[in-house]
């Protein structure tokens, strides 16, 4: 039924705008009675609603449109003239149609609308029961008029009884036409427009935007002219105006694509036998056609995987104590210059542990990594590629498109995705949007005198380092940059370093770009900043896109081409995965706790250079071991150390540095608690330091809490308790309870 | 059958490119580099406002890059409706050649260069060398 609604939902607008039209122009009729152009489109109305009733079977409708056209036909022809009893009987035949329309708006059905008496009104004119010979008010057009008046109910038998009278609009009529077209689409309101031309409106505005930069510049350069300056000033805001409403042009709201998701609802709600309600809010939220294309399969995607994996059965529900029928809200919103998309359902939710264990299988995280998530991180793994939670492939979902595919979609287009689920609840997919993808405003920098363009969006703010401050200010992590921003550890990233290309600045000075992307911040090295601008962006052949670095190009104000950078994939390439993916949770979380914590703590070197501390109360003893007691048990290395078996956890491979030269004797620090020990096997014990923990920031690679300064070096904070997950994930569930809150206090 | 090429000179060997696939043919635009591109790609550049990237084909043919004081011309062709910009010396002229003045590339000819040339056109007083262009911009 859902299709035959949409139909009818379109045939009512449709009909109501028609009709709206039709009342006008049977007025406008008895002034010109003899105008065939209002005649004529009097008759095209009434037929289109004639045609569609009757292949939606509303018969009555049917019936009565029927009469009419025959009318109007007849009137059209010329077989008839119009007189006020026949504008009556039109208008009284519009009315009943309005009444079945809107019964049909309300109902679905004709109810109750009696339409034998405007079926016998109109008949008995057309029967010519009503006089309509006198032609009192066609003044230049009576010849063939009479003659017809009683064709009984066949009046398409007549059509080609007469030849067209072609001369017979008189010179006032030719005047009343050139009238009567600007007053209706005033009256409309609203008119269609080809989609290519708004596409080719948009690119002139494009090209507008960058001459009037270009102007600008020049104009603020000339300085002798003011005249120039203050036209400069105008076009710059005429300009940004015609921007915004062309771009406004194109806005279409969200119910066009919405419109069709009742019925892929509906339709895998019957094959799946669920019983789903579609809610829809915020359908007249507006955005840019061509991103409207381009969230479609994305949201169809997730509506689908939304009824397939989110909502229960009937029969679940009920268990669970929730009405049978599960509700999927769509929901638009604007919010921030984006436009936020939510597919919520009321279902089962997803269980992080599930998706936990889901990840571990396939690989994708060890068991120690996940031990570090939040729920909500763990969540955002369903967008990992190579991931599926669908327990059985159905011919629903599971069809090789993916979570992953959806989340590298939104992110082409400069979007984000993430989910939210609670257990039993139900399970949230938010999309951030840009309005529009054409035009954005960015920071044009230099580097290695190259220009580039970075998307405002992405931007936080900019920091400028003379000399002697880089110098002091600008720290490394073994070899990772990092600037203190505001007592928080900012890692550093050099553009000429990720582009493989020569900086030019040799002064010292350095030039940082806080950016922000997935979540995470860092700092873009650059040479030089040169301004901010709208920008149009040029799209790149998928060869250079295929690089991952640029999303775009542009064209600036001298003419010269700029590649656009782009910061989700720079800060993919740039920054650790993990890092990447725990940063939204915790960073913020290890921010706050800028510690001040009197602690002592076992410095020890996991090659690479790299320097890890372990609060020292986790620390039972130190150890050196034979490399060749290691034994495997299963997947895992254990040694034989005082009568127990000790899992072994190598903390360079746990932290990712691969220093490991094998040497015959194994460092090891065992820690303890209760009768459970496991052995970390480290490079080197450098030193055991007593200090204030004195920076804590969130460069956060798995498995450390952070980084802290201590003696002015910085040193990597082992999260213990996922190392000791690693080596043993069953330690904490034997180990005796105070050793947690040891930890915490610890850590 | 008579097929009518456009001309131009790399390193003193003259190729050709039907002249159905050229657009245009430009001098002296500025080049954005593409830092990270293949080496063959020689950079953007914009056409009134739209943009290209340039293809260096010498580099595509194993030929010695350009020296600094060497200014390439562009020849704008369209490969599968896009426009791409060729890097080429200098620019010849239009010239029809007959399908039997053609002979394959010889066997002796190696590397890159033999999927990027057709063949040759034996011409009165040279060789003229029928250039692929789809491949000469893919590769």
């Amino acid at each position: 039924m859902d299709e035959m609604d949409e139909i009818v939902q379109e045939f009512l607008v449709e009909s109501h705008e028609n009709l709206d039209q039709l009342d006008r122009d049977l007025v406008a009729l008895e002034q010109q009675p003899g105008s065939r152009d209002l005649l004529a489109s009097i008759f095209r109305t009434i037929h289109t609603i004639k045609g569609t009733s009757g292949f939606l079977a509303f018969g009555r409708l049917e019936a009565v449109t029927h009469v009419g056209e025959n009318l109007l036909a007849r009137l059209r022809d010329g077989k008839m003239v119009m007189t006020p009893p026949t504008t009556d009987a039109l208008l009284a035949m519009v009315d009943v149609v309005r009444e079945l329309l809107a019964s049909i708006e309300a109902t679905g059905g004709e109810g109750e609308v009696d339409v034998e008496p405007v079926v016998r009104r109109v008949t008995a004119v057309l029967d010519g029961e009503e006089q309509p010979a006198a032609p009192q008010h066609a003044p230049a057009e009576t010849p063939e008029a009479q003659p017809e008046a009683q064709p009984k109910a066949q009046p398409e038998a007549q059509p080609e009884a007469q030849p067209e009278p072609v001369a017979e609009p008189v010179p006032e009529l030719v005047a009343e036409h050139a009238t009567e077209p600007a007053r209706r689409n005033v009256a409309d309101s609203s008119i269609r427009v080809d989609v290519d031309l708004l596409d080719t409106l948009m690119r002139l505005v494009g090209e507008l935007v960058l001459t009037r930069n270009q102007i600008v510049r020049q104009a603020g350069a000339q300085a002798a002219v003011p005249e120039l300056a203050g036209a400069a000033q105008r076009l710059n805001l005429i300009a940004s105006e015609l921007q915004e409403g062309v771009m406004k042009t194109r806005m279409q709201p969200i119910d066009h694509l919405w419109s069709k998701l009742p019925r892929v609802v509906r339709d895998l709600g019957a094959a799946l036998d669920k019983s789903v309600e579609l809610v829809m809010e915020g359908r007249e939220t507006e955005l840019d056609r061509s991103l409207l294309e381009s969230v479609k399969d994305p949201l169809t995607h997730l509506v689908r995987n939304a009824v397939d994996h989110g909502l229960e059965s009937a029969a679940e529900r009920l268990t669970a104590g929730k009405p049978a029928q599960g509700v999927l809200t769509l929901r638009a919103y604007h919010e921030g210059g984006q436009v936020v998309v939510e597919v919520c359902d009321d279902g089962a939710g997803i269980d992080p542990d599930r998706i936990a264990a889901k990840a571990v299988e396939r690989g994708l995280r060890t068991p120690a990594q996940l031990a570090t998530m939040t729920h909500a991180d763990v969540l955002q793994l369903i967008f990992t590629a190579g991931f599926s939670t669908a327990a059985a492939v159905t011919n629903v979902s599971g069809r090789g498109v993916g979570m992953d595919v959806v989340k590298t979609n939104i992110e082409a287009m400069g979007g984000t995705i993430e989910v939210e689920s609670v257990l039993g609840r139900g399970t949230t997919c938010r999309l951030r949007i840009p309005l529009t993808l054409a035009i954005v405003p960015a920071l044009t920098v230099e580097c290695a005198g190259d220009r580039y363009a970075i998307p405002q969006v992405s931007l936080l703010e900019l920091v400028a380092l003379d000399a002697d401050r880089a110098a002091s200010e600008v720290e490394d992590v073994n070899g990772a940059s990092v600037y203190r921003l505001r007592g928080a550890l900012l890692p550093l990233v050099r553009l000429a370093d990720v582009l493989g290309v020569e900086s030019d600045r040799s002064d010292g000075h350095v030039l940082i770009a806080v950016l922000q992307a997935e979540g995470k911040r860092f700092g873009l090295v650059i040479d030089r900043v040169l301004s901010t601008e709208e920008i149009v962006v040029k799209p790149l052949t998928s060869r250079i896109k295929e690089l991952g670095t640029y999303s775009g190009a542009t064209i600036l104000g001298d003419g010269r081409v700029a590649l656009i950078l782009d910061v989700q994939a720079l800060a993919r390439r740039v920054l650790s995965a993990e890092a990447l993916e725990r940063a939204t949770g915790q960073a913020t979380a290890v921010e706050t706790t800028v510690a001040s914590d009197h602690l002592r703590m076992l410095v020890v070197g996991i090659g690479g250079g790299r320097r890890v501390a372990i609060p020292l109360s986790s620390v039972t003893r130190l150890e050196s071991i034979a490399a060749s007691a290691v034994e495997q048990v299963g997947s895992r290395e254990v040694v034989q150390y005082r009568g127990a078996i000790l899992p072994l956890l190598r903390l360079d491979r746990h932290l990712g540095a691969f220093g490991g030269q094998d040497s015959d004797e194994l460092t090891v620090v065992v820690y303890s608690a209760g009768d459970r020990s496991v052995a970390i096997v480290v490079e080197e014990i450098v030193d055991i330091v007593d200090e204030d923990a004195q920076v804590r920031s969130d460069i956060d690679d798995h498995g450390l809490l952070g980084s802290a300064l201590v003696r002015d070096r910085i040193v990597e904070l082992l999260d213990v308790r996922a190392a000791i997950l690693a080596a043993d994930p069953g330690f904490h569930d034997h180990a005796p309870l105070e050793s947690a809150p040891e930890l915490a206090e610890a850590l | 059958m008579s097929t009518r090429l456009v001309t131009f000179t790399l390193d003193d060997r003259v190729y050709g490119v039907d002249v159905g696939a050229v657009q245009e043919v430009l001098r002296g635009q500025p080049r954005t580099r593409i830092p990270l591109a293949p080496t063959s790609v020689a950079g953007l550049i914009n056409l009134r406002g739209q943009v290209l990237s340039a293809v260096d084909l010498r580099e595509q043919l194993g030929l010695a890059a350009y020296s600094a004081d060497q200014e390439p011309m562009l020849v704008v062709i369209r490969v599968s409706g896009e426009p791409v910009a060729l890097l080429v010396d200098s620019i010849g002229s239009v010239v029809d050649v007959e399908a039997d003045q053609f002979e394959p590339p010889p066997d002796t000819l190696a590397g890159v260069a033999r999927d990027l040339i057709l063949g040759a056109y034996k011409l009165e007083d040279q060789l003229l060398l029928a250039l692929d262009v789809d491949r000469a911009v893919a590769a």
